[in-house]
Parts: structure tokens; sequence; C-alpha cells
């Protein structure tokens, strides 16, 4: 090769040269820095201000963070030994704990109670949460309401036991009926269930021993971020069943049930969260006959229950209505009926549709809890705006209190989301 | 195939009623409403014997009877000596203010951090996912307790004004950020019909004559598309526009002698101009920022529903990159965006009734809270809220649908 044009070109290069790493600023951190951080004059201009953004977050909110004192008694204390430097006094969240998490009445001695509860509904929602898991384990999920009401209220196992009883008794009678009819098993399991919760609840008086193993703990006094969290794990539970109940109600072609399904939708969306607790409060006590005692705990959870219905109902409504309509006229052509199109074929793809929009609504009601606080239940905000900042000890500890009760939902919140994400990706079984 | 689904032959059976379809609709529409009924009778009845072991009735009549209680902010004249359903009425008006304050900036927020987060730059795009992130994921009670505190610990107190050498001064002698509200300069007419001391009449013929210069400015708009249609030459609106909307307004401002009152530091307190309370700005900012950052999800999604290819079409015939945006991304997202936006401005609506938390006096702390305490009627009290927030949802979700059934994509 090279002798041919020996004589025509000066230099030819033959061999290959090493090659060589990109220019400084073409690759690398600098060459990211000027197409993400400073393509344009605009961007450059953009890019300083939000660093300036953050340098004021940081440079005032980390030193107050880091100076932070954890271990005084009382805000008086705290100021004596930072003198006058600008740093948090979380010795507030330390000293005052057992008050943020189970509210200031429940009686401390039992607070292994609520926390062997919280671990167990780690356990119970694991197989609901992760497919993967063994499904026998959804046996501990089916018994956990029981156990943790009789854990955090206490009083005679018995009520629990009758309670579960009557759920075992339905779904058997239920099991037996449903391969005849749909309805039959339904109503016959509900009948059943009633039957058993009534005879037992003439039998628990008799046998409930005196002193009970726990002791009682009445409703009133469960208070702090407990108290969100069973308001919202309660509510959410329940009404999933309920929204499904109303999406398929509004769905209907009987005219007056979609017409009641729909003015309860329609009724519990146009109005605020406020106006359903202050029915709960004020007004719902007197929907009940004269000799019952309902508690606010309890009262507060219809009402809530009712509320998130609602918004889940309007969720699924809309995963129905997502499916192709094929899937209804198939489930028809094969001669299923009402009862079994739904079971089999539409909700378990209704709901698989609708999973991120219930996520959505589950998170937004965890947070709407907090409300509870404005008809003076002593959730997490509560508990800050009075007890605890109503104390002489305490009082003008702002900052640290609401940022604790802030970084505990977002905790909370931004997992459930980041859960719900996942599940999205893990249950998209269309190709893309 | 007639034959299938002849009429049945023979006299009609009671089973029919469950196991004929066409009937078994109607059993089951009849036992859900005797349900109903039962179910309504016994609410009722208990209601009554709960009522007439109480010694109560429901009746309205308190409406009518004084207040007796004092409102920090007002829009319209009220005293203690007003009656409750005064009361009730400087609540809606004070709930209606907050929404629609909270509506304006949440979208302007929320429009703001939706387009920053689709930005080429890496650190705005952070800044603004965790803003929203945040925002979304810490109730928005909090919020509002948050700025609530903002404004009344952190704010100095109008003494801080006092003085030669005052700890706090007002921003460019206008506005006063105390921790009582927050003070801005009022404006007067002092030439003004009624005297000088203004009438709602003088505020009338400026909302007139803004109306006027709307419908001036539409007709120019008009004009100027038609122009187009015939000749393809777009005549340019914009000064006449801006004659038609400032040109008017100046000059019945300088008619009726447009004033402004500067708060000034009389005594204890600031004095003067318009005082805008600590609870109305707590509840205002959280809500704006709270929804804002919702809207800013609507807004990103919206945005990114618009096809790639409907970008590089228009690229391709030519139209200049900002000339995208505004003729052919928006008006495409815009369809995508408007029906959760309806939704936001509804939830704005409805949380701002936890102004209560603040003691800001809107429907719920007046006729829901003080209302309802001082006088005993719940049931009265609750139903009326309710009533009042279904109205406001349902006028809200009808205006902005009929937007939204404007803006839609016209098929055939």
């Amino acid at each position: 090769m090279s002798d041919t044009h020996e004589h025509s070109i000066p230099f030819v290069r033959e061999t290959e040269l090493p090659q060589q790493p990109a220019p400084s600023n073409a690759a690398g951190p600098v060459k990211w820095m000027r197409d993400n951080l400073f393509a344009t004059w605009a961007n450059a201009l953009l890019t300083v201000a939000a660093a300036y953004i953050l340098f004021l977050i940081f440079s005032s909110t980390l030193p107050w963070i880091f100076g932070g004192l954890w271990t005084t008694s009382s805000l008086a204390e705290c100021r004596e030994i930072l003198q006058g430097t600008s740093a948090a006094c979380f010795s507030v969240l330390t000293e005052r704990w057992n008050q943020l998490i189970f509210g200031f009445k429940y009686p401390p001695e039992y607070y292994w109670r609520p926390t062997v509860a919280l671990v167990l509904m780690f356990v119970a929602l694991a197989p609901v949460l992760f497919f993967d898991l063994p499904r026998k384990l959804l046996i501990l999920t089916a018994l956990f309401p029981f156990a943790a009401y009789w854990l955090i209220w206490g009083g005679t196992i018995w009520i629990p036991i009758m309670a579960l009883v009557g759920f075992i008794v339905g779904y058997f009678v239920y099991a037996r009926f449903v391969a005849q009819n749909f309805a039959l098993g339904f109503f016959g399991g509900v009948a059943a269930a009633m039957v058993t919760w009534y005879i037992g609840g003439l039998i628990v008086p008799m046998i409930a021993p005196a002193v009970p193993a726990l002791e009682a703990v009445p409703s009133r006094d469960l208070g702090g971020f407990m108290l969100n969290m069973m308001l919202g794990l309660t509510c959410v539970s329940l009404s999933i069943p309920l929204g499904i109940a109303l999406a398929l109600g509004r769905q209907s072609s009987m005219p007056l049930i979609k017409w009641i399904c729909v003015v309860f939708i329609e009724f519990i969306r146009g109005v605020p969260l406020i106006t359903l607790l202050f029915v709960a409060s004020v007004m719902l006590a007197y929907f009940f006959p004269p000799e019952a005692t309902v508690d606010l705990f309890l009262r507060v959870v219809i009402m809530i229950t009712m509320f998130s219905a609602a918004y889940i109902a309007e969720v699924i409504r809309g995963g129905l209505a997502a499916l192709p309509k094929g899937q209804y006229e198939a489930a028809d052509s094969l001669g299923l009926d009402y009862a079994q199109a739904m079971r089999l074929i539409i909700l378990p793809q209704a709901l698989k549709i609708s999973i991120p929009g219930i996520v959505n609504i589950a998170v937004g009601l965890f947070k709407d809890t907090t409300l509870v606080s404005v008809i003076s239940m002593f959730d997490l905000v509560g508990m800050i705006r009075g007890p605890i900042l109503a104390s002489t000890d305490w009082n003008g500890v702002y900052w640290e209190l609401l940022g604790f009760a802030a970084v505990l939902f977002f905790v909370v919140c931004y997992g459930i989301s980041q859960y719900s994400q996942w599940l999205e990706r893990r249950l998209a079984t269309d190709h893309r | 195939m007639s034959t299938l689904s002849d009429p049945p032959q023979g006299s009609f059976r009671l089973s029919m009623l469950l196991n004929d379809s066409r009937y078994r609709s109607m059993t089951l529409q009849a036992i859900a409403a005797i349900l109903l009924a039962l179910a309504l009778f016994y609410l009722y009845s208990n209601l009554a014997a709960n009522l007439r072991a109480a010694g109560l009735n429901i009746s309205f009549g308190f409406l009518g009877s004084t207040a007796g209680y004092d409102i920090n902010q007002t829009l319209i004249e009220y005293t203690s000596q007003s009656s409750n359903l005064k009361a009730a009425i400087v609540g809606i008006l004070n709930t209606l203010l907050v929404a629609f304050l909270a509506c304006v900036t949440a979208t302007i927020f929320g429009v703001m951090a939706g387009v920053l987060r689709l930005s080429n730059n890496w650190l705005v795009r952070k800044l603004m996912a965790g803003y929203v992130e945040i925002f979304r994921n810490i109730p928005v009670l909090i919020w509002i307790i948050i700025i609530f505190t903002i404004m009344t610990a952190v704010m100095p107190s109008p003494r801080d004004f006092r003085g030669d050498d005052p700890a706090s001064s007002m921003l460019f002698d206008m506005f006063a950020f105390t921790n009582r509200g927050v003070y801005t300069p009022g404006p007067y007419f002092s030439r003004g019909i009624g005297g000088a001391d203004g009438s709602v009449l003088n505020w009338v013929l400026v909302i007139a004559t803004l109306i006027a210069s709307f419908f001036g400015a539409r007709f120019m708009t008009n004009r100027a598309t038609r122009i187009q249609e015939e000749t393809g030459i777009r005549p340019n609106t914009l000064w006449t526009n801006l004659a038609i909307w400032l040109g008017p307004i100046i000059v019945l401002c300088l008619i009726l002698g447009l004033s402004w009152e500067m708060p000034a530091l009389k005594g204890f307190n600031f004095a003067g101009g318009i005082k805008v309370g600590g609870p109305l700005i707590a509840l205002w900012f959280a809500l704006s920022i709270y929804t804002g950052a919702f809207i800013a999800e609507n807004v990103r999604a919206g945005i990114q529903a618009v096809s790639k290819g409907q970008t590089e079409a228009a690229a391709a015939l030519g139209i200049r990159p900002n000339r995208i945006m505004s003729l052919v991304v928006l008006p495409q997202a815009l369809r995508v965006i408007i029906p959760p936006l309806i939704s936001q401005y509804l939830n704005i609506t409805k949380n701002s009734s936890l102004a209560i938390a603040v003691g800001y006096a809107d429907i719920t702390a007046t006729l829901g809270g003080i209302t309802l305490n001082q006088t005993g009627r719940a049931i009265e009290c609750v139903l009326l809220l309710m009533l009042f927030y279904l109205v406001i949802s349902l006028t809200i979700s009808a205006v902005m649908n009929v937007y939204n059934n404007s803006m839609k994509l016209k098929e055939r």
C-alpha cells in the first residue's frame, strides 16, 4: 500500500492512532453542566436563581436542624443553653414523643398494645401489597382487624371472637350457596352472620370474665398519630367495598338504584369533609335511637367512610367505563349472569385500571384525617395545637412540632405513592 | 330465532318475579324502594323522638335574631348587632373571596411549576419536582397552620415600627407586614359621586367601564379574525386593544379623582389603607401553594399528552418555536388540563372551609361555628352549610363545564 503513494503523497499514517478521550468540554461533567444547567443565557440565569433559592433554604435550616438540642426538659432551659443562637429545640419531640404518637390520655402502661398492633399491621398488609408472598398469609390479614381491635381497645376477647365467628359462619353459608345463585349466597351469608352476631351478643355478657385479660380503653382516650393511622386504615378498607357497590349501582340499568347512588355520590362530593365531620360531631347522634350511645370515633368513621366511598366510586366508575364494550358483550355471550360477569370478568379488570386512582384517594384521605382536630379530637395536629403548645413548658415551639408532623405525613404519603407507581408498572400487561 | 324469545305461555306465576328477567328488575327496585323508605322512616322517627326528648324543634327563626359577635374581616357592613343571617352572608362572601383569590394564584403557581418541571434545566426541574412532592404529600391543614404561625409569630408587631430607629420598616413606605395582618394602600375617590367618602356607585361605574372595555376588545379581536379570513392578513390589534382597555378606565379615574390612602402608624396600630388579616393571608397562600402543586402535575400531564408529532409537524410547516407553543401545543394541552383544573377549583372552594382552624370568618366559621354554638341549632346550621357548599360546587362545575364544552374537540 505505502509504496503506491510514496511519490504522490508526502505522508501517510500507517498505524492506527490510539483512541483519545473526548475534549473536556464535550464529555463528562462539563458537558453535562453545559447541556443541563447553562445551555442558554436564560437557562444560566434560571440555574443561578434556583441555586440561590436552595442556598437560602439550606443555609437557614441546616444549622438550625444540626444545632438542635434533644435532651432539655422545657423551652426555657433550651433557650438558656442556646444563648440566643438560632437552633432547634427537638427535646419537645423526645419529651412528648408518647403524647405525639398515642395521645395524652391513653394509659402509658399499655403503650405496648398499639405498638404490637402496628407491627401486626405491617405483617397483615404485606400479602395484600406484595403478590409474590404466599397466599396463605392472607389468613393473617383477615385476622388482623379483630386482633388490632382487641389490642387497642382491650376489654373481653369474646367480642372480637364473636365478630370473627359471625364472618366465618357467613362465609361458609355464602360458599355453600354461591354456586347456585350469587344473590342467594350473598344475602344468605349476611343473614347467617347477623344471626350469629345476635346470638353472640346474648352469650358474650354471660361468658365474659369480670376482669378481662386486657383492660378496656375507651375510644375517647385514643389520640396522636395512632388516631390518624387508625382512621386512615379503617376508613380506606371499609370504603373500597362500599365504593365498588356505589359504582356498580351508578352503572345499573335500574333507574331507582341508579338514582339513589347518583344522589348519594354527588351530594357527598359536593360538600367539604369538615361539614361531614360536623354532622358526625353534632348532628348524627340525633339520628340514632335515643337509648343508643354511639361514640364519636365510630361516628367519625361512618362519615369519613361515606366520604371516601363516594370518591372511590367515581374512580371505579372511570375504570368500568374504560373497559372495552366487548368485555361486557363477551361475558353476556358466554351466558354468565350479572353477578358472574361482574365478579369474573369486569371487576378484576376495572379494579386493576382503578388502582392508581384508589391509591390517590387513600393518600388524600389519610391527609384529611388531620381534619378531625377541628372537631376537638386529639390527633397529631390536635395534640400539637392543643395540649403541647398550650403547656407552659413548650409554649412557642412551633417549627419543631409542625416540622415533625409534616415529615411524618410526608414519609407515609410519599411511601404510598411510590408503592402505587411500582404497582402500576408491575400490573402493566400491555406491551409497550 | 323467534322461538327462543317466544312469550311464555300460560298464566303468571309468582316465581317469575325473581326468575324472569322482565320482572326481576322491577322486583329488585321495589325492594330497594321499600328498604330506602324504611331507612328514612327509621332515621326520621329517631330524629323526632330525640328532638322531643331534648325539647327542641326544627326552625330557622334563629337566622333573624341578633348574632352578638364581632367579625374582624368583613366585606359588607356588619356589627355585632346584626342578625345571624347577615353573619352568614358575611361568611359566604368571605368564602367566595378566599376561594377566588386562591384559584387565581394557585393557577399561576401551578402553571409556572408545571412548565418549569419540563424545563431543560436540570436544577430547576429537580427543584420543581421537590416542590410538587413536598406540598402534595403533607396535609393542607398543616400548611395552613405553618403559614398562619409565620404570620403571627414571625412577623413584627406594629410596635416595632415606632420610634426613630424602628426594628422594622414598611416596604416602599406602602406595605406594612405585621403580626396583625398586612396593610396595603387603599384606593378612594376624592371627587367621587356621593362625596369624598366614596359610595358603591363609584365602584359600579369602574366595573361597568371594565366590562364595556372587555366587549370592545372582543369586538376588535373578532373584527381582526374576520378581516384575516377575508384577506389573509391579520391587522395588528395589540395597540387598539391596549387603548380600549386602558383609555376609558384612566379617564374615569381622573374624573373621579382616584387617590391612594397610605397606611400609617397611629398610636399602637396602623390606620388607613386596606388591612388584609393574617388568617386570610395564611389560608389564601396555603391553599394556593398546596393546590398549585396538584395543578402543576395536571399541567405537566397535559403538555406531555400532546404528541411529539404535532410539534414536529408544526416545525416542518415553518412555524417559529414560540408560536408552535401558543398555536399548536397549548390549545391541545388545554383540552386535557381543563377537566382536572375544574376539580382543583372545586377542591379549593371545599378546602377553604379549613378557615375555621385559623379563625378566618368564612361560612363554616360563622354559621357552622359561632352561630351553631351560640344558638344550639346544630341540625339547621349544618344543613344550611351543606346546602351552600352544594350550590357552590354545582355552580362551579356547571360554569366550568360550559367552558370545557366550548374548548372541546369538535367532532363531526
